[in-house]
């Protein structure tokens, strides 16, 4: 498989590098500091037509390919996890699944709009009883007349205070397990629909993440994602494609690390020389480039794959599990290298630090991906 | 309105080099940029565009890696590119190029003109004003902002001066030259991006333009570089405080002291 960029992908790297640099790095700190959704740049990003890269043309987006998409959540991710991760469940989350298993009325309601950047998309599927083993859904849907009325409670939905769009999984029928989840479209605003609670985090402090609440919410039935049922096929082949999201997130935030690290290493004196002129500091940093340069491999391709429509699933793991894992051991490292300064707010590793911890965890944590590697490698006879 | 922007390929000067024994530019690894002044009078351009509707011809003289400017070009919203590419163009000052662009000028039709004010590689801002003279059309330097009412047949342009700005009235067809801090170019539009290696490119040489040959390239440049070379770094000043008077004579004194008066 060849990874090297198309003249197509080099413009569009020119153009997202120039606009992580000049539009988000400025604010990183900023909206760190203040818990702040960057409403801003997400304007700026729906202007230059971020929000619909691989959508394509016929429902509003700029028609490119998957990878291009990748790129952008990585080279915005390399100056603020925030912003990358804001993209990510936007277009991973809920532009995918709606292209992928949406009619052409819900395809011609909702795309244009989330390729456009007027309105946001999210996801719901983890509960308080329902993470990892997300069949255990609690919230559930049943019918009524023309409409489905939605109860349940989703937790740690990214996005969520911002967005006019989610996907939402629900129980229709617990006596089929799994085959009893179905997937819905629901708009920001319908009535017994409300944000609960914003999380304080540790890292990704400017993304915004609540509580979704549902309280007799009435959907239409045409909101129904897909066939009756299917919701819990939906939601994993969705995190199939998130997680190429998140591995190019963390990919992102390790490559800002490496990026400042190797700045400061030539400028921070000890001993009478540049603590880069140390064998420890070359030796390392070799490492963790070489590491950082494996996960890009491995995100690439899985984007690549998935582009060409081939079976991606065990890659996506494989690159989220190696590139959030790179990323935590990048931005350790990173800390280490700036000393005393690394730790303090002046420098921006410490926020990559506590940005990069997320990845191991969210959209499937590194154990759910080893599981999915090794399921691939142990099938069930 | 049809517009034509001449924009030029330079290297990234933030990031370049100058070899210290032969006094030249180290090109090697310094990547290719659209000349800042260029870009703010490809914006400007596609400000009109927006607002009045106009059809932009960007157009380059240069190499053929100076594609990818016109490709980024078209991503910005460009309607048509030209690349001016040809061994007969080879050498040339900033004499030969504006006979070049001009030739090229010659064959197309034009409301407006547009180029960047200078290029950050020769920071010689001759080549719009050359322009403009060879085609016989009123110029306005350092321009900064413009001002169009649809149907006019002039703009009001605001010109940049060492000691504030003029307002000035120039008649269509005119020059402009435009500096980058007129506006905040536009980002490429991804799906300006998508579909920019998709189009056309005209790749024009000299036989295709209207110009006598002899104006081209290294024969028709009478700049000759003698030398160039890094300035020096200035030793650190010292600070009296004094009367004018004073400062006079000590100015004066330390002039005569170094053989300059």
């Amino acid at each position: 498989m060849d990874f090297g960029l198309n003249k197509t992908e080099e413009l569009f790297r020119q153009m997202i590098c120039e606009f992580a640099t000049r539009e988000v790095k400025p604010l990183a700190a900023e909206i760190d500091e203040e818990e702040r959704f960057p409403e801003e740049t997400v304007k700026k990003m729906a202007e230059t037509g971020l929000m619909g890269i691989s959508v394509p043309v016929a429902y509003g987006g700029a028609g490119g390919s998957h990878l291009m998409y990748i790129m952008a959540v990585e080279e915005l991710s390399r100056v603020c996890g925030t912003t990358g991760v804001i993209l990510s469940a936007h277009t991973s989350l809920c532009v995918e699944p709606i292209l992928q298993f949406g009619n052409e009325t819900q395809k011609m309601k909702y795309l244009p709009k989330l390729a456009s950047g007027e309105w946001l998309g999210a996801f719901g599927l983890t509960e308080p009883n329902a993470g990892t083993d997300a069949a255990g859904q609690q919230t559930y849907a049943v019918e009524n007349g023309d409409s489905w009325l939605l109860n349940g409670t989703k937790i740690f939905i990214t996005n969520a205070n911002y967005s006019d769009v989610f996907i939402i999984m629900a129980m229709t029928d617990k006596s089929q397990g799994t085959r009893g989840i179905s997937a819905f479209i629901v708009e920001a605003g319908t009535p017994g629909f409300s944000i609960g609670k914003k999380e304080k985090k540790m890292g990704i402090r400017g993304s915004a993440t609540a509580e979704l609440i549902f309280e007799n919410c009435r959907i239409p039935k045409e909101n129904l994602l897909g066939k009756l049922g299917a919701g819990f096929k939906i939601a994993m082949i969705t995190l199939d494609g998130g997680r190429i999201g998140i591995a190019s997130q963390a990919l992102g935030i390790a490559q800002g690390a490496m990026d400042e690290t190797i700045r400061y290493t030539q400028e921070r004196k000890q001993f009478g020389k540049p603590i880069s002129a140390f064998q420890n500091t070359q030796f390392q940093m070799a490492g963790l480039e070489t590491k950082v340069q494996a996960a890009r491999l491995l995100v690439y391709s899985a984007s690549v794959k998935k582009g060409l429509g081939l079976p991606y699933a065990k890659d996506a793991a494989m690159a989220k599990l190696f590139a959030s894992e790179t990323a935590m051991e990048v931005t350790t490292k990173a800390v280490q290298f700036h000393g005393g300064y690394g730790y303090t707010r002046e420098y921006p590793v410490e926020r990559m630090m506590r940005d990069a911890k997320i990845t191991e965890i969210y959209e499937g944590t590194s154990e759910v991906q080893k599981m999915v590697i090794a399921a691939s490698l142990f099938p069930k006879k | 309105m049809k517009i034509i922007v001449c924009i030029k390929q330079v290297p990234d000067t933030t990031e370049i080099k100058i070899d210290p024994v032969t006094g030249t530019l180290i090109r090697e690894g310094v990547p290719s940029i659209m000349n800042p002044d260029d870009k703010g009078g490809l914006e400007l351009a596609l400000r009109l565009k927006d607002e009045f509707g106009a059809h932009i011809t960007v157009i380059t003289m240069g190499p053929p890696q100076a594609e990818a400017i016109l490709r980024e070009a078209y991503a910005m919203g460009a309607d048509r590119a030209i690349l001016l590419t040809d061994r007969k163009f080879a050498g040339a000052d900033t004499l030969a190029t504006s006979h070049a662009l001009s030739g090229a000028l010659r064959t197309l039709e034009y409301d407006l003109i547009i180029a960047g004010r200078q290029a950050i590689d020769g920071d010689t801002a001759q080549v719009g004003p050359q322009i403009a003279e060879h085609l016989d059309l009123p110029q306005v330097s350092y321009v900064e902002e413009v001002q169009y009412k649809a149907g006019d047949p002039f703009l009001r342009v605001r010109k940049q001066t060492e000691e504030g700005y003029q307002i000035l009235r120039v008649a269509l067809p005119c020059m402009l030259t435009v500096l980058a801090s007129a506006n905040k170019a536009r980002y490429m539009r991804v799906r300006g991006i998508v579909e920019a290696y998709g189009r056309e490119m005209e790749i024009w040489s000299a036989d295709k333009i209207d110009v006598d040959e002899s104006k081209l390239g290294l024969k028709g440049s009478p700049t000759w570089v003698n030398k160039a070379f890094t300035r020096g770094v200035k030793p650190a000043g010292t600070v009296h405080e004094l009367t004018s008077e004073e400062a006079v004579d000590l100015i004066v004194g330390k002039l005569k002291e170094k053989f300059i008066i």
